[in-house]
């Protein structure tokens, strides 16, 4: 065995490490590196927005810009780290853009400043069911943290809500969907009418439900509630008692192989439903659309008991004042104003603003994605992608048809600490 | 040794002279040795030890959604330690680790004493050797990915079993099962027992192999008595990557098992992702404690230090 004492005449390490530092010494240098908030020295004028995500869309913040001159700052995060930074970091915001259920947890904590409602210009064309709860006369109020419940103050400075509409709006709401469960057509084999039909022997192995414990319980309640097995009082804040019932049946219906898996995150559910894994299960509209844009056959099946629903809105933080306070109006009037709501609209979600979102779509996506008719033209994402070829109708049918059977919304539990830690037992069970 | 060296020397040759000289010598030394210790105990201090004092002092903190609050609590740990899903979970864990520890082993042996004994030339087997690593050039999560077209519903392995007429209908256990998930592990982990076996393995005497032959022995004999107690330390240090990193482990499972299974690593980002720190971190020290002494188990067992 000989050994070889050459010295390397290709790059040494030393030199490896030598030319890697002058790299990076040379990126930092040039400024290559970004993501350093911009200033913009023809306008002083910066909200920073942070939320959930779903409507932290680039295209918004462009066309903000474009429009009012204002600049946007977004930041996404999941929905437990936006609770806890809008009640922790109350100056890192200027706009909280949370889901209703998040604001029931945090506006206690006086973080967020109710808006006056003659200051905004819109306020006549949000639909009613973020103020009475119902969207039609004869609506029955959803079950949870339904908007309108957490939507009013009776005076600014106050921390709890008032029960019915008074001049303090606590959040403009800006996007919200009903969900259900996606189901592949091809596959199912039988008409889909119930929440029950997931927990059908036919589909055992071939099930899933999402793992987020605080929209998974729901789920779960409206499978339970639609199998005759529990009559909740209230689905969005459950007793102790119907915690553990519903835990121990689904607990019950995983040891006997009825889920395939559970779902965390979007791509997984997309993955899911178009590998065949799983042929019914819960899903999210865009999720749905995904799987379609794969040739796949994906429905989003519209049941007998309902939707569970969510929803978001835009909140001013406390400190706001003068200057600042008049450019975060200005904002949110820009953004019921039509342009975004159209926007949403096109993604499959809905705006809270419908009449003036209505202006900025055209006659044929009006009718498709609100009314429920079959499209006369494909339909185009706002991205410029075809979602949809021309004679196709909206699972669900037209806006007053989803958001119209709503049976519960996204909520937070007095019970919650409890709630997660059975959900945990349920995936280790 | 130097320095005791210089010492010894001084106190020699200057053995009327004034003690001064020799105690400055030893306090330079000393002092030499410190400073040569230093940077890393630094390092060490800030990076390693001061945040895991951290998660020590947080576990005992009282928290809810908003944050976390100072405070003396034993409840993080009796929530953790009086719940049967810790006990299980744990249980689970450990029947994870012992299931990629064992087969792990067997094919991590196999290779590398393939690798040392077969292969004549060195070159060759380095160039093997660096075969092995091949798959190590992508990310972990993309080996681990990448198993789910192959044995899903209608992946690869079940659409070939159908089309050849084996089998009737598709193999559901293949996927979000723990088969999946040992496979996923085993696959991900071979190499980290592999490498050092094999370094082990290349250090044994070949003499030593000769004269148990010329004693008499079988292959077997000699496998069995002179080259696996020689493996011992590469085994022992094997052994302490496969274990470590499969108990700490939380995608692999989360993705093979479909989320069906709970592993202590992912009871402790669920804890996380709900902001439960505290409950988090008192679940981290739990698996620490355990880790740390099933590492200290094997140490007893094996002396690693004799082959490095």
């Amino acid at each position: 065995m000989t050994t070889d004492t050459k010295t390397p005449k290709g790059i040494s390490r030393r030199g490896l490490l030598k030319t890697g530092a002058a790299a990076t010494g040379a990126i930092v240098g040039s400024g290559l590196i970004t993501g350093f908030p911009t200033i913009w020295a023809q306008n002083p004028i910066t909200l920073r927005q942070f939320g959930t995500g779903v409507s932290n869309i680039n295209a918004i913040a462009e066309k903000c810009k474009a429009d009012l001159g204002i600049t946007l700052e977004m930041t996404a995060t999941d929905s437990d780290a936006a609770a806890q930074r809008a009640v922790t970091q109350p100056d890192s915001y200027d706009i909280a853009d949370i889901e209703y259920w998040i604001l029931k947890k945090v506006f206690p904590a006086g973080v967020i400043q109710p808006m006056d409602i003659k200051r905004l210009k819109f306020y006549d064309k949000i639909v009613p069911l973020f103020k009475t709860g119902k969207l039609k006369p004869d609506s029955v109020i959803a079950q949870g943290t339904a908007p309108h419940t957490v939507g009013y103050v009776e005076a600014p400075g106050d921390k709890t809500f008032a029960n019915g509409e008074t001049q303090f709006f606590t959040m403009v709401p800006t996007i919200y969907n009903a969900d259900t469960l996606g189901i592949r057509p091809d596959l199912v084999g039988r008409d889909i009418t119930s929440w029950a039909d997931i927990m059908d022997p036919a589909f055992k192995g071939k099930t899933s439900i999402l793992n987020i414990p605080s929209i998974g319980i729901m789920d779960a309640a409206m499978i339970m509630e639609a199998l005759g097995n529990i009559k909740y009082a209230d689905k969005g804040n459950m007793t102790k008692e119907e915690i553990d019932a519903t835990i121990e049946f689904l607990i019950k219906a995983k040891q006997d192989g009825q889920f395939r898996a559970f779902w965390k995150s979007f791509d997984e559910s997309v993955n899911l439903m178009a590998s065949g894994e799983v042929v019914i299960q819960s899903m999210w509209s865009p999720a749905v659309a995904a799987v379609r844009s794969k040739g796949i056959a994906c429905k989003y099946q519209p049941l007998k008991e309902g939707y569970r629903s969510w929803g978001g809105g835009l909140g001013l933080a406390s400190h706001l004042e003068g200057a600042q306070l008049d450019a975060a109006y200005e904002y949110i009037n820009w953004y019921t104003s039509g342009w975004v709501g159209g926007y949403l609209n096109r993604q499959g979600y809905y705006s809270a603003a419908m009449g003036t979102a209505k202006e900025f779509m055209s006659a044929d996506e009006w009718g498709y994605w609100i009314e429920g008719k079959a499209a006369t033209g494909d339909i185009m994402s706002p991205e410029g992608k075809v979602m949809e070829k021309a004679g196709a109708v909206r699972d669900g049918g037209s806006f007053e048809e989803r958001m119209g059977k709503v049976a519960c919304w996204n909520s937070v539990m007095d019970e919650d600490r409890y709630m997660v830690r059975r959900w945990n037992e349920f995936i280790a069970a | 040794m130097t320095a005791i060296i210089t010492e010894d020397h001084t106190q020699i040759e200057a053995a009327g002279m004034p003690g001064l000289i020799a105690r400055i010598g030893r306090t330079a030394a000393t002092l030499a040795s410190y400073l040569q210790a230093g940077p890393l105990t630094l390092i060490l201090g800030f990076f390693f030890l001061l945040p895991i004092l951290m998660i020590a002092v947080v576990s005992f903190w009282d928290y809810d959604f908003a944050g976390l609050y100072p405070d003396f609590l034993t409840m993080n740990y009796t929530d953790t330690l009086g719940s049967w899903v810790t006990w299980k979970t744990y249980l689970n864990t450990l029947k994870y680790t012992v299931m990629v520890w064992g087969l792990t082993l067997l094919i991590g042996f196999w290779v590398a004493y393939f690798l040392a004994f077969h292969i004549r030339t060195t070159t060759m087997q380095m160039v093997l050797f660096l075969v092995c690593t091949v798959p190590f050039l992508t990310s972990n999560i993309i080996r681990m990915i990448s198993w789910i077209p192959v044995l899903g519903r209608n992946g690869l392995v079940n659409t070939t079993l159908i089309e050849m007429g084996i089998i009737p209908s598709p193999i559901e256990w293949l996927l979000y099962s723990d088969f999946a998930v040992v496979l996923a592990m085993v696959h991900l982990n071979t190499l980290f027992m592999v490498t050092p076996i094999f370094n082990t393995l290349m250090r044994i005497d070949r003499s030593l192999i000769e004269a148990a032959r010329d004693a008499g022995a079988n292959g077997w004999q000699i496998l069995w008595n002179v080259i696996i107690p020689l493996a011992k330390p590469g085994i022992a240090i094997g052994t302490i990557f496969v274990v470590t990193l499969v108990m700490a482990d939380f995608s692999t499972v989360q993705v093979m098992s479909g989320g069906q299974s709970a592993s202590v690593a992912l009871m402790m980002k669920n804890q996380m992702s709900l902001l439960q720190y505290p409950a988090a971190a008192a679940n981290a020290v739990v698996l620490l404690i355990v880790v740390l002494s099933m590492v200290s188990a094997i140490l007893r067992v094996v002396d690693i230090r004799k082959e490095l």
